[in-house]
Formats: C-alpha cells, sequence, structure tokens
C-alpha cells in the first residue's frame, strides 16, 4: 500500500467530491452515506481526497520506506535497507 | 497520521461546521489557514477575521483567531476600523457575493478606492445561499433564483474588474476546485500592502446548483475545472474563443499606492501626533 488514511466519520457528510474525483476508484460511501476506503490497493496517495474534502474528513498519508538494519548472511555484516510497511 | 499543522486554526469545538453536503465553503476556508500559516510573523493573535452575513460569513465562527462576526455588507467597515485604530494588525475579510456586492456594495468600492490594507476575500456561490436563494447582483444571466423563476435578466457584477476600477492594489480570482491555486492567490493576496481582492468560485448545491439542475457538488466542481482558464492562456484567446462558461483565473491586477493607514498616520502627525 502507498498511503494510510484516516477517516473522522463525524466530520464526513457524505457529499462524494473525494469519490469523484479519485483517478483511481478508490473510495466510496457506505449505506450510512460515509466514506470508505473500498480498494485501497488501487491508491496512487496523489492526494487530491484530502484536497478537496470541504469537512476535513479525509486526510491520507504517504506512506514512506523505513530504513531499517538486516543482517545479510551472504557477507555476515548488517546491512540497511529500505521496507514499507504491508 | 501526523496531525495536520492547519487544524489548530480551527475551533475544534465548533467542528464539523454546519454548511450543506459539499459546500465549497469549507475548501476555501481551509485555504485561507494555510495562506496564513505561510506568513512569517502571522500569528492567531495579530491577526483578524472579520466577515459580515451569510453562510460564507460563517466562516468566521470556525477560525481560531480574534474573529468579528458583523453585519451584513459591514465587513469592511469593521475592518477599516481595526485597521486604523491599530495598523499593526493583519486584517482578513470574509464575504458573500450578496454581503459584498449587493448591501455592502458601496463600502466595497469605497474601501478599494482608499487602499485599506486589508485582504477581501469573498466567496462567490452566485446565489444568496443563507436566506434560500434569491438572486444577487453576481447571479449570471438566464440562472434561476427565487427572486427570478424565468432567468435572471440582470446583468451580473464581475468583482475583480470592480475592485480593478475601484482602487484595489491587488485582484486575483480562483477557485473550489483549484485549491493549491487559491492558496497561492490569498497568500499573495496577504503579501500585498493595501486593499487586496480575491474571488474564491463555491459550489452552492442547495440554494444555487439545485434549482439550475447542475447537480450534485463534484459536478459543480468539475464545471469549474472545464471552464477556468489561467490568465496567461486567457489573455491569447481571441474574442470568439471566449464564449460559453469560460472565464479566467488567476492575478488581474498589481499596483503600489500609499495605504490608508499610511495617509491616515500624515493626518495624525498633522493634528499633533497621537496622545
Ligand atoms: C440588514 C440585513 N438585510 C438582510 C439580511 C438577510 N440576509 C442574510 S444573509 C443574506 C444574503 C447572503 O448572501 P451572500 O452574501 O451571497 O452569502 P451566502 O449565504 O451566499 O454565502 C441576506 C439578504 C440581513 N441579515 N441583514
Ligand atoms: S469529500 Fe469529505 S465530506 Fe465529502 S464524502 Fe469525501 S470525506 Fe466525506
Ligand atoms: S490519494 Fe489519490 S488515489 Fe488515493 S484515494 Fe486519494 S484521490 Fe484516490
Ligand atoms: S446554502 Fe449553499 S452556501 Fe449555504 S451552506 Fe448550503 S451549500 Fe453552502
Ligand atoms: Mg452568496
Amino acid at each position: 500500500m502507498k498511503s494510510e488514511f484516516t477517516l473522522k466519520p463525524e466530520r464526513c457528510k457524505g457529499c462524494g467530491i473525494c469519490v469523484a474525483f479519485c483517478p483511481r476508484q478508490v473510495l466510496a460511501l457506505d449505506t450510512l452515506g460515509k466514506v470508505y476506503v473500498a480498494n485501497h490497493e488501487k491508491c496512487i496517495a496523489c492526494g487530491q481526497c484530502e484536497l478537496r474534502c470541504p469537512d476535513y474528513a479525509i486526510f491520507m498519508d504517504k506512506k514512506v520506506p523505513k530504513k531499517v538494519q538486516r543482517f545479510d548472511e551472504t557477507t555476515g555484516l548488517s546491512i540497511t535497507v529500505e521496507e514499507v510497511e504491508k | 497520521m501526523t496531525e495536520r499543522s492547519y487544524e489548530k486554526f480551527f475551533r475544534q469545538n465548533r467542528l464539523p461546521h454546519l454548511w450543506c453536503p459539499g459546500c465549497g465553503n469549507g475548501i476555501v476556508m481551509k485555504a485561507i489557514v494555510q495562506a496564513v500559516e505561510k506568513k512569517l510573523g502571522w500569528t492567531q493573535d495579530n491577526t483578524i477575521i472579520v466577515s459580515g452575513i451569510g453562510c460564507s460569513s460563517r466562516a468566521s465562527g470556525y477560525m481560531d483567531f480574534d474573529t468579528l462576526h458583523t453585519a451584513h455588507g459591514r465587513a469592511i467597515p469593521f475592518a477599516t476600523g481595526i485597521k486604523l485604530a491599530n495598523p499593526k494588525l493583519n486584517v482578513i475579510v470574509i464575504t458573500g457575493d450578496g454581503d459584498c456586492t449587493a448591501i455592502g456594495g458601496n463600502h466595497f468600492i469605497h474601501g478599494c478606492r482608499r487602499n485599506v490594507d486589508l485582504t477581501v476575500i469573498l466567496f462567490n456561490n452566485n446565489i444568496y445561499g443563507m436566506t434560500g436563494g434569491q438572486a444577487s447582483p453576481m447571479t449570471p444571466l438566464g440562472k434561476k433564483a427565487t427572486t427570478a423563476p424565468y432567468g435572471s435578466i440582470d446583468r451580473p457584477f464581475d468583482a475583480c474588474k470592480l475592485a480593478e476600477a475601484a482602487g484595489a492594489t491587488y485582484v486575483a480570482r480562483s477557485t473550489a476546485f483549484h485549491v493549491q491555486h487559491l492558496t497561492k492567490m490569498i497568500e499573495d493576496g496577504l503579501d500585498n500592502r493595501g486593499f487586496s481582492f480575491i474571488e474564491a468560485l463555491v459550489q452552492c448545491p442547495t440554494a444555487y446548483g439545485r434549482r439550475n439542475k447542475i447537480g450534485e457538488p463534484a459536478k459543480m466542481m468539475a464545471w469549474m475545472r472545464d471552464n477556468a482558464i489561467m490568465k496567461s492562456a486567457w489573455d491569447k484567446l481571441t474574442d470568439d474563443k471566449k464564449t460559453g462558461d469560460k472565464f479566467p483565473i488567476g492575478l488581474f491586477y498589481r499596483a503600489e499606492t500609499e495605504t490608508y493607514d499610511e495617509a491616515y498616520h500624515h493626518v495624525i502627525e498633522l493634528a499633533g501626533g497621537a496622545k
């Protein structure tokens, strides 16, 4: 996943703006008219949903690769690799 | 998540705001606080928000600054008073198309004429939203309102042209769709010393969109996306291409001239100084 969402359902009014302008059909409204993440894997972390939400109800944070230390078995040395949380 | 830094500019206990689902006002309110946040030295204690009356003018109630929610059409006079009493304060005015160009039309042009150092942001939804959809002086020709059931026959004001002609020293327009552009237009307006005017197009799905069958909020914003043309491209168009709903956005005018509080300071000195 490229992104992490924080939704504030108490603020969401179900206007559908985020749903309409998402270029990848990631978002949808549930039966109560609140936003939810329907296709997270398609998200390209462009931020357009958060940008135009008139109610500040959806927040998208890009997942940044974390630098982690790994023990490399072939060399026997400790190396730094980038890892994105699943 | 990383806490959004602009949230500190909202009165958290007042959110969610009372604007209708999909109303564009919330988008512009956020653009304003994000522009303020970029200004070095502008704080919640030295920045004042003044608004008139209307849905748009409710914004001051959600913003955690010293705020004044005044009388219909009168935000600019209140703001002028604040600026003259204490020129060190940064004064922002939030107004609607009715508030600014109907009942407050005279205050608007005279604020421009005096070049009072204010930043005025007009939330233009082309209608009187709060009172249920009467036509405003900025309702486009042919569009329906409760007071224009057959479509408006009154030629609308172009508030940007009005501001420029009346003497404003910074004039720009953007829309609720073009959020980053809008924020930049506001930020540059805050930078200008003198009367800065920014018209922000906002969708009012309830009182304007529904009556004019423009559809849901996202459709109204798609209309902004499809019809707004950046000033530089607009200027290259021949008149026969400037048709239909097309309209320009961007910076229209900028000038430098003495501000009203500077002029007034001279008067105070001539009169023997402030005691
Ligand atoms: C002196 C006075 N006259 C009339 C009104 C009624 N009134 C309240 S808001 C409004 C118009 C608001 O339109 P606009 O400024 O475009 O704001 P919007 O609600 O569309 O954001 C009117 C006529 C009033 N409050 N005070
Ligand atoms: S734009 Fe905001 S308020 Fe509208 S549906 Fe999406 S999250 Fe909810
Ligand atoms: S970040 Fe972009 S792709 Fe992901 S949900 Fe938001 S609008 Fe859609
Ligand atoms: S009536 Fe129009 S301007 Fe007023 S809150 Fe509703 S959508 Fe917004
Ligand atoms: Mg209005």
